[in-house]
């Protein structure tokens, strides 16, 4: 339906000193599209992320984001209120760590309301209307909605933290290891509603991983990293399935 | 002049030998210079914090060093200075203020709220509207409204740059989820002229409508943490609020029990070990003032 991707990476790279961190990324996003990154700790991945969602500028290359209005801006040509605004309205992030994606200190249904009040809603019962209803949807238990997030359990946080970034209806989202610090029912789980999540909005969405299970089930497309350079790319199961590139082939394999 | 202030004055006169060595009103000109120019800075733009080098005072932080600073910076020798402390004019602070001012600068105090042309407060706004050519001068524990949310100076900076004030607004969310109403009494988050969201000291809310479209200038100083900012006369100031919640000020069902008040901020005070108790307006000038020409009327 739309001809203009979500996301236009081209040559993005950035050293940190002399070392360089993310070297010559191209790629495009588009609406609807989830597409996964992959790679050994180290390889640039977390870097990766962040300067593509506007919280590290890079030391080359652009990134364009294409708005609801059918433009691409550049992110980093934006002032910084237009980037701040975009992340609390356009985009969501969320975080490996619940912590640093919430607020500890203020309850579930207060965390899920910030964003809509950051955008100027000031209707107590609309707020809470909107927090008990996306409470359902991570499927949480709507009697926790005043109580604080460090009385929850990690799966729960990581909900939260979801229904948090959701609740303005962005268009793009970036994980950054979503299911790293959960069991594997848990994981599964929340597999499972990121799923439906991101089928019944259209989202698009980058998800950095060094889980393959997530890749194989969340994205639609992959990047293989080593390095700071992008080794190989693909559909994802034709890179998990005939992996090219030697280093692929030896993450493909070392599946447990 | 109360016998207080009387008392004294006798003792004291106008300018006591012993601080012939300082400058008129303790401060040094630069230093009052540096300050006016903050406080320029602040009244051009209502609500901002502008930060100034807060001098070594002779009372401690926490005490007024803020307040005492601004009026020392903008007093003359034709003003007339009232210091209130919660609202009393007979209290500690306010006195040992009054007279620092009257020791150092030589200037006519006052009690009466119409009377004065700086009044430097502590916690309360004066119960008597305040006119057009007055200052009130407030003392400043915190400055930054955002502090209890955002730990980080450079983050709530950029807050105010970028006016990013959901956070505030969910600190009200919460206190509606877990109280059932804005519980918060005290130091009750404003929004001045549409854009810097200002806290206006530890006043009580009850205060808050005092300060909105007032004729009198408003400046506030925090001494230990640096910071200056300017109310204008006639500018806006909107207690935040949601808008199924609105704002309210308190309300009691007593009224003052020297003078019977029913439109004042009341103190509670346990009279006994019975835990009787006892409302009196804390705006003491006020109090006193109604009681004068017929007696008493409240309980007592």
């Amino acid at each position: 339906m739309s001809e203009q991707p979500i996301l236009q990476v081209s040559g993005l790279s950035h050293r940190f000193g002399r070392r360089i961190a993310v070297a010559d990324v191209d790629f495009q996003l588009w609406p609807g599209e989830v597409l996964g990154i992959v790679g050994e700790s180290g390889a640039g991945k977390t870097t990766l992320l962040r300067c593509l969602s506007g919280q590290l500028a890079p030391t080359d290359g652009r990134v364009a984001y294409g708005d609801r209005l059918g433009d691409m801006v550049d992110v980093y040509a934006l002032s910084e209120a237009g980037r701040r605004m975009l992340l609390r309205t356009d985009w969501g992030i969320v975080h490996q760590n619940a912590a640093d994606g919430l607020r500890m200190g203020v309850s579930a249904g207060g965390n899920i309301g910030e964003r809509l009040m950051a955008v100027g809603d000031r209707h107590y019962g609309n707020i809470r209307g909107h927090a008990v209803d996306w409470l359902r949807r991570v499927e949480m238990d709507i009697g926790r909605i005043d109580d604080l997030p460090t009385t929850f359990s990690g799966g729960m946080q990581q909900r939260l933290q979801i229904a948090r970034n959701l609740v303005t209806g962005p268009r793009l989202v970036f994980m950054d290891e979503p299911t790293g610090s959960l069991d594997v029912s848990v994981q599964a789980r929340l597999l499972d509603l990121l799923r439906r999540l991101v089928a019944g909005f259209r989202l698009a969405a980058v998800v950095v991983t060094h889980d393959l299970h997530v890749v194989r089930l969340l994205a639609h497309r992959l990047m293989v990293m080593q390095g700071g350079y992008v080794v190989e790319s693909g559909l994802t199961d034709q890179v998990l399935d005939d992996p090219q590139h030697a280093y692929t082939q030896l993450l493909v394999s070392s599946v447990l | 002049m109360s016998p207080l202030d009387e008392a004294t004055a006798a003792a004291a006169p106008a300018q006591p030998a012993n601080t012939d060595g300082y400058n008129f009103a303790y401060l040094d000109e630069q230093t009052k210079r540096m300050i006016r120019r903050a406080l320029l800075k602040a009244v051009a733009i209502p609500g901002y914090q502008v930060p100034f080098g807060s001098r070594e005072m002779p009372l401690p932080y926490g005490w007024g060093t803020g307040g005492i600073q601004v009026t020392a910076s903008i007093i003359g020798p034709d003003d007339v200075l009232k210091v209130i402390d919660q609202g009393a004019d007979d209290t500690t602070n306010a006195v040992s203020i009054r007279r620092f001012f009257r020791r150092t600068a030589g200037v006519p105090t006052t009690e009466r709220t119409e009377d004065a042309t700086v009044i430097q407060t502590r916690h309360r706004v004066p119960e008597v509207p305040l006119q057009a050519g007055q200052i009130l001068v407030y003392q400043v524990p915190t400055p930054e409204p955002l502090r209890w949310l955002e730990p980080r100076e450079t983050e709530t900076r950029k807050m105010h740059a970028l006016q990013e004030y959901g956070a505030m607004h969910v600190s009200l969310y919460e206190d509606i989820a877990r109280h059932g109403v804005i519980a918060k009494s005290y130091n009750y988050p404003v929004c001045v002229n549409g854009r810097y969201i200002m806290a206006p000291s530890p006043i009580p809310k009850f205060d808050n409508p005092k300060m909105d479209r007032s004729p009198a200038l408003q400046l506030f100083g925090a001494g230990r943490e640096r910071r200056i900012y300017a109310v204008p006369p006639h500018t806006p100031v909107k207690s935040l609020d949601f808008e199924d919640h609105p704002f309210t000020v308190q309300s009691w069902e007593e009224s003052c029990a020297l003078c019977g008040a029913t439109d004042s901020f009341l103190d509670e005070m346990i009279v006994d070990d019975q835990g009787k108790r006892l409302f009196v307006c804390s705006d003491s000038n006020y109090c006193e003032r109604r009681r004068e020409p017929a007696g008493g009327e409240g309980a007592l």
